[in-house]
Order: C-alpha cells, then sequence, then structure tokens
C-alpha cells in the first residue's frame, strides 16, 4: 500500500473529536483576549461544549471503525471507550471548575484549553496503534497536565505540585522513550501488532533479552503514569498541591487513559510474553494497593487521602491487568469508568467545602459537615462508600468484575488479598463518614455557601453514574465484554 | 410482582420517603415510620398462611434475571426456614420505632430513613435465593447500623461503629471471593441451581475446594453471629448503640450469621460442614460459657445482655452443627426465641436508660418498688432468657441441648453449664438492680411505664408465652425447613420426627 500523507476524509471523520478539541482549545485561547473580563462563564461554556461534541462524534466514528493514518491511530470499541469515558470526565471537570476558578480570580481561557488539549492527548492515547503516537499523545496529555497542576502561579503549593509533577513525569515519559528506543532496536518497528509478530516469530531474530529489558522500560513508565508503586511517590504531592478540580481530574482523565495505554501494549504487543509479565504485575498490583490502603490510613488532609485511595484503586485496576484475559480487560474498564464517577463526585465536594483559597482541606475541618449542609454530606458518603464497594454503587461492581477476573486466571492469592485491602479501605474511607456524621463542626467554621450551578450539575451527574452503574451495570459492561477482544 | 417483592420494596421506598419528609416536623416522621413499619409487619403476616402450608418449598418466589454477564439473578422466596425470621424482623421495627419516640431527638429523620432501609436489608437476606443478591442485601443492611451506632449511640459510639463495620466487611470480602469462586466453576449464583447441580453430579467440588470455600462462608458468618473467638466487636457495637440499634442488631443482624450458615454454608458444603463440626461445636460450647461468665462480671447492663447474647447464639450454632432434627429446629426456634427476649431486654434497659441516665448496674437497687410493673416485665423476661419452663427460650434451649445429646452426651452436659451460668447472671443482675434499698437518683428519677411503653413491651411479653405455651404454631414450619436442610448435609432423607419431643418435654 503506498503511504499517502494526505488524509482521506474517512480518517478525518475518525479522528474528529480530537481535531474538534485543538481547534476549540487553541479558539479558546485567541478568544479569550477579546472577550470581556465579565463574560468569561462563556469560556467554560465552549470547553463545555466542544466536550460534548467530541463525545458525539467520537461516538459517531464508532459507527465506521478502523485505522486511520497509516494505522498510527486506530478507532475500534475499545479506543471509542476510553475516549467517551475521558471526555465526559473533561465535561465533570469543567462543571466544578467554573465557580472555583471564579472564587480564586483566574478565570480564564488559558485553563479550559490546557484541558482541551490535554484531552485530545488522552483520546490519541487511547486510539494509538503505535508506539511513537502513544509518545506523542501522552506528552500532549502530560505536558497540558503539569502546566494546569500549577495554574495558580501565586500559590506555593501549586509550585511545588508542578515543579514535582513535571520532573518526576518527564523522568517517566523519558523512561519509556528509552524503551520504545530499545524496543525499535531490538525489532525495527514501533507498531505493536508488528512488535507482537516478531515476538511470536522465533525466525524474527529479535533478542528476547533486548525486548524484555526493553518492555521492562516501557512499564517503568507507564507505572509512573499510572502511579502504581514503586513509582507512586509523585501522586500525593501532586493531589494535594494542585487546584482541588485539576487534581479531580489528574486523578480520572490522565489515569485512565494511561490505563488504556498500558492495556493496549500489555494485550496486544507483549501477549505472548505472558509469563514473564504476571510475576511482575502480580507483584506491583498488590504493592500498589498495600502502599495506597495503608498510607491512606493516616492521612490528615482530605486532598492527600484521596491521592492515596487513587494509588490504591489504581492497584485494583492493576490486579485486572495482571489476569491478562479479555474479561480482565473489561473489568479494567468497567472499573475505570465506576472510579470516574466517584471519584469525580468525592472531589467535587472537596473542592466546595475548601472553599476560597482551599483553606479546608483538613480531614478536621468536614467535622459535623451533615448539619452545615446535609446534602453535601450525603452525597459525599455515596462517593466514599462508592470507593468502599458497597453493593448498589458503581465501585462494588467494579471491584466485584476485577476480582472475578483475577478468580478467572487462577490469581487466588492475588483476589483474596486484594479483598482484604478493600477491607482496609473501608477503615479511612469510613473516617470521613465519621467526621462529617458523629462529630459537631468545630467552632468558627464559616457558613458554606450554596453550591453553584455548575457543581451542583456535576455532583449529580456523578451521583446518577454511581447508581446506575451500581444497580445496571450491564449498560457498560456488556460495552466493554464487546470491546475487550478487539484490542489485538 | 407478588407479596413478597412488596414487602421488600414498601420499607425501601418508605425510607426514601422519610427523607423527603419536612425536617422540622419530627412528630410526622415518627408517625409515617410507625405507619410504614406497620403496614410492612401486617404484609408479612400475609405470608404466613401460604408459606407454613407448604413450608418445605419455597413459596412467593419471584426468579427474574438482574444482570445478564455474570448471570445474577434477582431471586427470591420464602420457606419455613426464613419464614418466622422474616416475620421477627418486620414485628420488632415497629417496636423500634416507638421505643426511639422520645429517645431520639437529634435528626429524627435520618434515623427512621435508616432504621426502614435496615429493615429493607435484612428482608432482602431472608429471602435472598441468589448467592450475590444475598451478599448485596448483607452488605445493604451493613450501613444502616454503622450509622445508627455512629451517629445515636452512646459515647464511644465512633469505636465501636467503625470496629462494627470493618468486622464485617472483613469477613464479606472472604465470603464473596469464595461466591466468586463457586460462581467460576458452576456458572450460576443461583442457589437452588447450585444445590441441583451439586445433587445431579454436574458440580462436584474437591474436599480441599470445598473446604476452603467453606472455611470463607464460614469466617463471614461466625464474625457475624458471633461466634467465640470472633465475638470482639458485640460487646461495643451493642453496648454504644442507642435502644433501637441495640435490639435491631441482636434480634435481627446477628441471626443473618446464623441463616447463612444454615441457608448456604451445610447445603452447599456438606462434606466440609460434617468435617469441620467438631472444632465448631467446641467454640459454640466454649463460646455459651465463656460468654456467660464475662456476663457475669459485667458491670454495664447492656454488656451484660451482650455477653449473654454471645452465649446464647453459642447455642444456635451447636444446634445446627449437631446436624440432628431436634437440633436444627431447636436452633432456628432459638433464633427467633433470642429475638424476641433480648430485644426484650435491651428494651427495658433502654427504658431504665431513660429515667435514670445510666447503664451502670451499680447506680440501680430497688427499682422495684419505685416502678413495679417495669420490674415485673424486666423479671419475665429475665426468666424467659434463663430459659425457664412455658417461656419461650426453655423450648429452643432444651431442643438444641436433645439434639446435642443426640450427637454426643458430653455436648449437652457442658453446654447444660451455660443455662446454670445464664440464671446466675440475669437473677443476679435482677436482685442487684430491681430489689434492696433504692437509692435517691433511682427514687426520684424511675416511673412506671407509660402507655407507650405498655404499647411496645406487651407484644413481646405476649409473644414470650405464646412461643413457650404454644410452640406447634411455629415448628412445624420450621422443621420442614429444616429437614431439607439436614436432608442435604446428611446425605439421606430424614423420617418425619419434627419436635414432637417438645410437646412431651412440657
Amino acid at each position: 500500500m503506498p503511504v499517502s500523507f494526505v488524509p482521506t476524509p474517512q480518517e478525518l471523520l475518525r479522528f474528529s473529536p480530537e481535531i474538534l478539541l485543538s481547534i476549540v482549545a487553541t479558539a479558546l485561547m485567541l478568544a479569550e483576549s477579546m472577550l470581556k473580563p465579565g463574560s468569561r462563564t462563556k469560556l467554560a461554556a465552549a470547553a463545555f461544549l466542544a466536550l460534548a461534541g467530541a463525545v458525539a462524534l467520537a461516538a459517531m466514528a464508532a459507527g465506521d471503525p478502523g485505522p486511520a493514518f497509516s494505522n498510527l491511530l486506530v478507532v475500534d470499541g475499545f479506543s471509542t471507550f476510553f475516549r467517551i469515558l475521558v471526555c465526559l470526565a473533561g465535561m465533570l471537570v469543567v462543571l466544578i471548575s467554573a465557580n472555583y476558578l471564579r472564587q480564586e480570580n483566574h478565570d480564564s481561557g488559558e485553563y479550559y484549553a490546557l484541558i482541551l488539549y490535554s484531552i485530545a492527548g488522552q483520546c490519541l492515547m487511547a486510539a494509538s496503534n503505535e508506539l511513537i503516537m502513544l509518545f506523542i499523545g501522552l506528552e500532549c496529555s502530560s505536558i497540558a497536565s503539569y502546566v494546569l497542576a500549577g495554574y495558580l502561579r501565586d500559590d506555593k503549593r501549586n509550585n511545588e505540585a508542578a515543579l514535582k509533577y513535571f520532573l518526576l513525569g518527564s523522568f517517566a515519559s523519558a523512561f519509556f522513550l528509552y524503551g520504545v528506543a530499545w524496543l525499535w532496536g531490538a525489532t525495527g518497528t514501533t507498531s505493536l501488532s508488528e512488535v507482537r509478530r516478531l515476538i511470536l516469530d522465533p525466525s524474527s531474530g529479535a533478542s528476547q533479552t533486548m525486548v524484555a529489558a526493553a518492555a521492562g522500560m516501557l512499564l517503568v513508565g507507564l507505572a509512573f503514569k499510572v502511579s502504581a508503586a514503586p513509582f507512586q511517590m509523585w501522586a500525593p504531592d501532586v493531589y494535594q498541591g494542585a487546584p482541588a478540580p485539576v487534581a479531580a481530574f489528574l486523578s480520572v482523565g490522565p489515569k485512565a487513559a494511561a490505563f488504556a495505554m498500558f492495556l493496549r501494549i500489555l494485550m496486544t504487543a507483549f501477549a505472548p510474553m505472558r509469563e514473564r509479565w504476571e510475576p511482575v504485575l502480580w507483584a506491583v498490583a498488590l504493592a500498589t494497593m498495600v502502599i495506597g490502603n495503608f498510607a491512606a490510613l493516616h492521612q490528615t488532609n482530605v486532598k492527600r487521602l484521596l491521592a492515596y485511595s487513587s494509588i490504591a484503586h489504581a492497584g485494583y485496576v492493576l490486579v485486572a491487568l495482571t489476569a491478562m484475559s479479555d474479561t480482565g480487560a473489561a473489568a479494567a474498564m468497567f472499573y475505570l469508568a465506576a472510579y470516574a464517577f466517584m471519584n469525580l463526585g468525592a472531589f467535587a465536594v472537596v473542592t466546595h467545602v475548601a472553599g476560597r483559597g482551599e483553606r479546608h482541606v483538613e480531614l478536621a475541618d468536614l467535622a459535623g459537615l451533615s448539619r452545615r449542609s446535609p446534602a453535601m454530606a450525603a452525597v459525599l458518603s455515596i462517593f466514599l462508600l462508592s470507593l468502599t464497594g458497597v453493593p448498589l454503587t458503581a465501585g462494588f461492581f467494579g471491584k466485584f468484575y476485577i476480582f472475578k477476573a483475577a478468580l478467572d486466571a487462577d490469581l487466588v492469592w492475588l483476589a483474596v488479598l486484594g479483598l482484604l485491602n478493600s477491607a482496609v479501605a473501608a477503615y479511612y474511607y469510613l473516617r470521613i463518614i465519621v467526621m462529617m456524621y458523629m462529630h459537631e463542626p468545630s467552632a468558627g467554621m464559616p457558613e458554606l455557601p450554596a453550591a453553584a450551578a455548575g457543581l451542583r450539575w456535576a455532583l449529580a451527574a456523578s451521583v446518577a453514574g454511581t447508581f446506575v452503574l451500581g444497580v445496571a451495570p450491564s449498560l457498560v459492561l456488556d460495552y466493554a465484554n464487546a470491546s475487550a477482544p478487539l484490542l489485538r | 410482582m407478588n407479596l413478597l417483592d412488596i414487602l421488600l420494596m414498601i420499607p425501601a421506598a418508605g425510607a426514601l420517603l422519610t427523607l423527603v419528609l419536612p425536617a422540622d416536623n419530627p412528630g410526622l416522621v415518627r408517625k409515617f415510620a410507625l405507619f410504614v413499619s406497620l403496614v410492612v409487619f401486617l404484609f408479612s403476616l400475609g405470608l404466613a398462611g401460604p408459606v407454613a402450608g407448604n413450608a418445605g418449598k419455597y413459596t412467593f418466589e419471584t426468579n427474574v434475571p438482574w444482570i445478564e454477564s455474570p448471570a445474577i439473578r434477582y431471586h427470591v422466596g420464602v420457606d419455613g426456614l426464613s419464614l418466622w425470621l422474616v416475620i421477627l424482623s418486620t414485628f420488632l421495627t415497629p417496636i423500634c420505632v416507638l421505643v426511639s419516640w422520645r429517645h431520639i431527638e437529634d435528626r429524627v429523620k435520618e434515623f427512621h430513613a435508616f432504621l426502614l432501609f435496615l429493615l429493607f436489608g435484612v428482608i432482602g437476606v431472608f429471602v435472598a435465593l441468589d448467592l450475590f443478591l444475598f451478599f448485596v442485601f448483607w452488605e445493604v443492611s451493613l450501613v444502616p447500623m454503622y450509622f445508627l451506632i455512629g451517629i445515636w449511640g452512646h459515647d464511644r459510639r465512633i469505636y465501636a461503629a467503625v470496629k462494627f463495620f470493618l468486622y464485617t466487611m472483613a469477613g464479606s470480602a472472604l465470603m464473596l471471593a469464595a461466591m466468586i469462586w463457586i460462581y467460576n466453576r458452576a456458572g450460576t449464583f443461583d442457589l437452588p441451581l447450585l444445590l441441583d447441580m451439586l445433587r445431579t453430579g454436574q458440580l462436584s467440588l474437591t474436599a480441599q475446594e470445598g473446604f476452603w470455600l467453606f472455611l470463607a462462608f464460614f469466617i463471614a458468618f461466625a464474625i457475624k453471629v458471633p461466634l467465640f473467638p470472633l465475638h470482639t466487636w458485640l460487646p461495643d457495637a451493642h453496648g454504644e448503640a442507642p435502644t433501637a440499634g441495640s435490639v435491631m442488631l441482636a434480634s435481627v443482624l446477628l441471626k443473618l450469621g446464623t441463616y447463612g450458615l444454615v441457608r448456604i454454608s451445610l447445603p452447599l458444603f456438606p462434606e466440609a460442614a460434617r468435617a469441620n463440626a467438631g472444632w465448631i461445636i467446641a467454640l459454640a460450647i466454649t463460646g455459651i460459657i465463656y460468654g456467660a461468665l464475662v456476663a457475669m462480671v459485667q458491670p454495664n447492663m447492656k454488656r451484660l445482655v451482650a455477653y449473654s447474647s454471645v452465649s446464647h447464639l453459642g447455642f444456635v450454632v451447636l444446634g445446627i452443627f449437631t446436624f440432628t432434627q431436634a437440633g436444627m429446629d431447636g436452633a432456628v426456634y432459638q433464633m427467633l426465641n433470642h429475638g424476641i427476649s433480648t430485644g426484650a431486654l435491651f428494651i427495658l434497659v433502654g427504658l431504665l436508660y431513660e429515667r435514670r441516665h445510666s447503664l451502670e448496674i451499680a447506680d440501680y437497687g430497688g427499682v422495684g418498688a419505685v416502678a413495679p410493673w417495669l420490674s415485673a416485665m424486666f423479671v419475665i423476661t429475665s426468666l424467659a432468657s434463663i430459659g425457664l419452663p412455658m417461656l419461650n427460650n426453655f423450648v429452643g434451649e432444651f431442643l438444641v441441648l436433645v439434639g446435642a445429646a443426640q450427637a454426643r452426651f458430653l455436648y449437652a452436659v457442658l453446654a447444660g453449664t451455660g443455662v446454670i451460668l445464664s440464671a446466675v447472671y440475669m437473677l443476679w443482675l435482677v436482685q442487684r438492680a430491681f430489689y434492696g434499698p433504692a437509692p435517691e437518683p433511682v427514687r426520684s428519677h424511675v416511673t412506671d411505664m407509660n402507655l407507650r411503653e405498655w404499647a411496645l413491651v406487651t407484644p413481646l411479653i405476649v409473644m414470650m408465652i405464646w412461643m413457650g405455651v404454644g410452640p406447634q404454631s411455629f415448628l412445624p414450619s420450621i422443621s420442614s425447613g429444616s429437614r431439607q436442610v439436614l436432608e442435604l448435609v446428611l446425605d439421606q432423607p430424614q423420617t418425619e420426627k419434627p419436635a414432637q419431643e417438645v410437646a412431651h418435654a412440657r
């Protein structure tokens, strides 16, 4: 097939979501300078609509699956799932952010543009079928995220978070890229399916050792991005320091996309090396769960606590990856969707309660929240119970499918230890509920203002998502099951 | 949609509706909750006739798919084993609403919503015939109880609530793993279907598999029962919960564990159950004696009653693992008895607490002189709890002891000491709290029962006497339910010999 650098209309349609997001992001930056200072809400609205449009386009593109741009990218059920997921998460983040930025006097188009760029990168990560393309998507997402983490540039905590995120993140990217280079050196290709073919083909002459070393470096980079042990140290500092809506975004969007990438690399290129991956992933998954859960037990800062909790949740998803099966992939997909709703919801409440300048992010500041704002306390409890994994919420089915996949793959001990880990997790989630319901508000806490409309919508959507996935999980799971085998 | 589905729906809907009632009108909330719980109770009585007539089979069955993959079904039904436990739960809920009428003044709306939601959860556990559904209800019942203890409890409520939650959660984690394992082997969570597959040999578990699965379920249930040595959450939870919470916890939630043993552990893993009966019985008997001895030295009334529960529940577990008809019948009957008499004890202790604001036995004395009716009711309940003939506990304990003697005489002898010890701690409590000189605070604060309190104590006393004098109203349906279980465990048909002995025993 002759290589043409002129994309066909079909290819353009398949990648219309990314194109739309990039165009709107650029337009937002330009538009900002033309808008009167009072009408900045239009920017948020534009970003929201762009994301909604991207969801619609991604759904449309799913009707015509196939590769694009010389096989660099591919639209299949798997990529569609993650594209829609990150765009939906982005919509919720925009809703949460609008009021926050106004409150911090930092409302600007730049913020939304960065979010859109980051999401465009994440969509690319989910859809890439080739390592260099993956890297471009990863960097596109990461660089925008670094800036977002330090968005409030006068805030010391923001600066620290951004710097840490940037340094450690670039380090991880470098590892990833180095791994790609090694793999290219060993096999002469960066296409995932080609790599798979060459590994399977003994006559290809690809050195197994070289490939394994490359795989190891890719794993380091990926483990960094999904905050898996032993590369999880950045997450608590970054989540704690970054603005709350950005922390919400970081814990969901980039993480889901990184897992999409992880799954695709694992299930396509390196599927033949299953035996070598399994013990490594087994240990990483267990260590991630244990470190996340046990470190969270002692946290007094809610954002930091949620950061450790998100590490633990990455551990659960890694359990599904360790299974290296289609059910495992589907379970991971379902879990990431469930996690997006409950975690964004939890961060949304934290954003609201934190107040101006994020002064109230200590656990003690939540004392008696059920009296100060019964609705906020109730929805946060729902999200926390879902994170704990109580039935009738999304988190329960998420865990259920993951541990079922693990048992399917005969990972009995990993499943049992994982389940016991989730019992440990109950403790720190309960601590927050205890604070809200069983302690009285401390004196001198300011009156909580009524939640802004955007935040209310975001919370309503998250609660709805948490319950819908908890009562009718088939809605998402059937799709995940159907698209997981398309990975190869 | 049959009666049972409606029965599940009303408390859930009631809980949600309670939340939207105006917050500034606690009276309305209380009346509404009372109304809902009474309606549920009346509906549940409708189950009795049809189920008792056909107690060996599931009546009011509904079986529709809930989730396609993995195959999870909404499969519910009642038989002789679950019938009275359902009615026990619905019977106690209006009483719990009444007992909280004055006691709960803070966040009345949330309290009653949680209470009704708890009812939804426990009815669900008793009627679920799909393992997964069972698990869902099992966990769902955990959350409202956690809040009931944690928000409205006494001083150390937070510690108690968290301990309660974590203990149960750890057990459920194991149970969930075991359920998934079974599903992966059998492709279904449906309990009757699983039993069919086991019988026809479509599903066979190796001895080792059977042991681990049995153990996983057993630990989950034993924590809930609670079986010695997993009982340490119970005195805290009971001691710190508000009266209604203690009542629901002791009378209904503990039964989830013993019910699970009978409904799930025994039929699904008969070999493992038989093989492990020895040490389980040893733990049960240890629990009977240990619970009684510890109860004896408790200075706090609620904790005393809590430890007495450990002792009483030991009888239930003992009865179950004798694998005899009498033992099994006695165990199930004892679940109901314990629900009634311990529930009544917690309520009466609660009434004392409302008056004197203390749970320490040392703060009381001579209550009999100032509140003779209250004392009379307490004495009757204590006697029932001890196991006096003509009152309910006697029947259950007697049957369990008969079963234990059939299995091995030594069991009966050892367990029998528990009965004696129960007389010691209960009567000693009665003596210290109700007789002797009344200290000044008792004289000035303790009044006799008012109309509302009569209304909530009388049904319990009536039931104690009825279940003691007329066990034939309940036992036949229990027997036919437990005979099914026994046939599965012993792998042989059981002869028709339902608790006839009781009639003679009296």
